[in-house]
């Protein structure tokens, strides 16, 4: 089922990045449609749409955008996520690169819609030639008097600007980011209030991600029910996927939102199936992170999930995976779900999958994630900042042979207590990821302890 | 004070600061502290007290945003900054023998400048191309699609890109 491209249109295309070579495949007609129209009902066409938040929470944009309040004395602004910092993810990059005019486009018909007065860019500090690629599309759209003063004859008038962020995953948080934007350090804010209503400079702001504008055009092009029509249930429109790690062809892929995590990684459409072994045979995967680090990893059998965020929620819970009997019955039954008794799942994330085949050792993957937390946290909340330290620690003795079957309780332990005790959901996110390879892969953690070490070749 | 921004770089300066409300002269200080990394090579603490007048604020401010974000450089970097990708797509996919052969090849730990001051070799964190791994970035370019190590030690693709730095010929152009 070869589709039409939407959000990767540009791939492939020369000089896609142009004014001229985004006008020639349709652009801006979406932003002269939108300004004829009332904003109210831009934003019923995006609630029809049910386009969801593609930078990991899936909330609802025109949901989101309903909270925003519609008078306000102080200026109202939008600041658009380009922090991209999850690791394994890497697809709002190739977006800016490509095709920065259709996030410019999503800006401007976003800010008339919201009767915002200027847009902020926040851009990943390493993101040198993607932030050069947007200033470069805000400039040239300046110069169309498609930015700037009375837009078009509209009224309208908006400012665009980049901001580079410096190097710190945690500036991805919402409320982070708007500390970075305000020249702080990166510290997540207690919500409430949430930005909608005290955002960036204390006023009213929203903070969408990249591919979550990138769609608006579209949507004011074609319809709020043509995209929801594009997807499945309460998941409208094609998305970026990426599949990245041990497949024979890693890369971005947009699909419908239907798509499973089983067809992106082995249809030849997509990532082409798992790397070949040196006796020219696939090698056999063993998990797979479906969607950024903070996603718990999926077993083989697991990956039959449509990749849509409710699917996603609901699916990969541990409680197939027995229980060894050397770990505490309450502890591992408490691991298993949510306080409440539902059971924990993984999550779409960013949609952006990381494939492990057989070689890697878990121990090690969790390892390398914890340390990943324990050097990213903000440092807070004391959950946080010594959870992360803590399960790096543990991780580590375990990975080189000095851990104990009790150290592996531990990590639970320490997982099971961070979670919910912190500012963001950063904390959340450490001890959802540990946590979910000590429950998938329990056998691996037992023989690096009856081992005295690493069964597994070095990566 | 002896800094100064050069004539160009003042000029940047005033177009950072006309980026946002007169009242919110802070925001100004991340895209100050990335230009003030630009025009005087690294973020000295001389250079985090000319940002904090230029922009009227306690030095303490700008040293506590100075340290918190990793791009800063709070010491002098070589002229080619290697910066590997070690977070787990990397990973999985060799960053931690790409770090061991570079720091073989340039005889040099991760952290440290070679001796002629050409090379800087850190570790990062996720550089947003994973699909490229093992990643590294020198200096504003990505590298990508660095290969694997030989089974014989060797890795072409890694001393191909030594080379030409070392030639003054920059990044070379992806595959
Ligand atoms: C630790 C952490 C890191 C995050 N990183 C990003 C990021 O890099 N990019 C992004 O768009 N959203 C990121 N988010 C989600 C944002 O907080 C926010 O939900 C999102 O930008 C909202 O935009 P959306 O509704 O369009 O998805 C992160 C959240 C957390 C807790
Ligand atoms: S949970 Fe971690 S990252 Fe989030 S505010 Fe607390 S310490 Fe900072
Ligand atoms: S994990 Fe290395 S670039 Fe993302």
């Amino acid at each position: 089922m070869a589709m039409e491209k939407i959000l990767t249109s540009a791939v492939g295309v020369p000089e896609s990045w142009t004014i001229g070579s985004y006008e020639k495949r349709g652009g801006y007609a979406a932003l002269r449609k939108a300004l004829q129209m009332e904003p109210a009902a831009i934003i019923d066409e995006v609630k029809k749409s049910n386009l969801r938040g593609r930078g990991g929470a899936g909330f609802p944009t025109g949901v989101k955008w309903g909270f925003l309040p519609r008078e306000s004395n102080v200026p109202k602004y939008l600041v658009i996520n380009a922090d991209e910092g999850e690791p394994g993810t890497f697809k709002d990059h190739l977006l800016m690169e490509l095709d920065p005019h259709r996030l410019v486009e999503g800006c401007i018909i976003t800010g008339w819609a919201l009767g915002m007065r200027a847009c902020y860019v926040f851009i990943r500090g390493e993101m040198f030639q993607e932030a050069h690629r947007v200033q470069r599309a805000i400039d040239e759209a300046y110069r169309a008097k498609l930015l700037g003063e009375n837009i078009l004859g509209s009224g309208l008038t908006y400012d665009m600007y980049v901001h580079m962020g410096a190097g710190a995953y945690i500036c991805g948080e919402e409320t982070a980011l708007i500390e970075a934007l305000e020249g702080k350090a990166g510290q997540p804010r207690m919500k409430p209030p949430f930005p909608a209503v005290v955002g960036l400079f204390s006023c009213p702001t929203i903070v969408n991600n990249v591919e979550t504008i990138a769609a608006v055009p579209t949507i004011i092009e074609r319809g709020g029910e043509w995209w929801a029509e594009q997807g499945c249930e309460r998941n409208g429109g094609p998305k970026m996927y990426g599949v990245s790690g041990h497949v024979r062809r890693p890369g971005v892929f947009e699909a419908s939102h239907g798509v499973t995590l089983e067809e992106l990684i082995f249809s030849d459409e997509f990532a082409g199936g798992p790397r070949l072994g040196k006796d020219g045979k696939p090698k056999k995967i063993k998990g797979v992170i479906p969607g950024g680090a903070s996603c718990p990893v999926l077993t083989p059998e697991e990956l039959g999930v449509r990749m849509d965020f409710d699917s996603m929620m609901s699916h990969g819970a541990a409680s197939a995976s027995k229980r060894p009997e050397w770990v505490d019955e309450q502890l591992w039954t408490d691991s298993l779900s949510w306080p409440g008794g539902r059971p924990r799942g993984t999550m779409l994330g960013t949609g952006c999958a990381l494939v492990m085949d057989e070689d890697v050792c878990m121990v090690r993957v969790a390892a390398n994630l914890a340390h990943f937390y324990h050097h990213e946290s903000c440092g807070q909340c004391t959950p946080c900042r010594e959870g992360s330290g803590w399960t790096a620690r543990v991780l580590d003795s375990i990975e080189a042979g000095t851990g104990t079957e009790r150290d592996v309780e531990l990590l639970l332990e320490i997982c099971n207590n961070m979670e919910g005790n912190t500012i963001c959901p950063f904390g959340d996110a450490v001890a959802m990821a540990v946590r979910s390879y000590v429950l998938k892969y329990p056998e691996e953690f037992y023989l690096h302890v009856k081992q005295g070490g690493c069964p597994y070749p070095h990566w | 004070m002896t800094l100064h921004f050069s004539e160009q770089g003042e000029q940047e300066f005033q177009s950072i600061l006309g980026r946002y409300p007169e009242d919110h002269r802070r925001a100004a200080l991340l895209p100050t502290l990335h230009l003030a990394q630009r025009e005087f090579g690294y973020v000295s603490l001389e250079a985090m007290e000319y940002v904090a007048s230029r922009l009227s604020l306690p030095t303490s401010k700008v040293l506590h945003v100075a340290t918190f974000y990793t791009m800063y450089n709070k010491r002098p970097v070589g002229r080619y900054h290697l910066q590997v990708c070690k977070s787990i797509s990397c990973a999985v996919m060799g960053a931690y023998g790409l770090l061991e052969y570079l720091e073989a090849r340039l005889e040099v730990e991760r952290g440290e400048t070679t001796g002629d001051g050409l090379f800087t070799l850190s570790e990062a964190e996720c550089l947003a191309a994973c699909d490229k791994g093992p990643m590294l970035q020198c200096n504003e370019d990505y590298t990508g699609c660095l290969g694997a190590r030989r089974e014989d030690g060797t890795w072409p693709e890694v001393d191909a890109l030594l080379d030409s730095l070392r030639a003054g010929r920059g990044v070379p152009v992806q595959g």
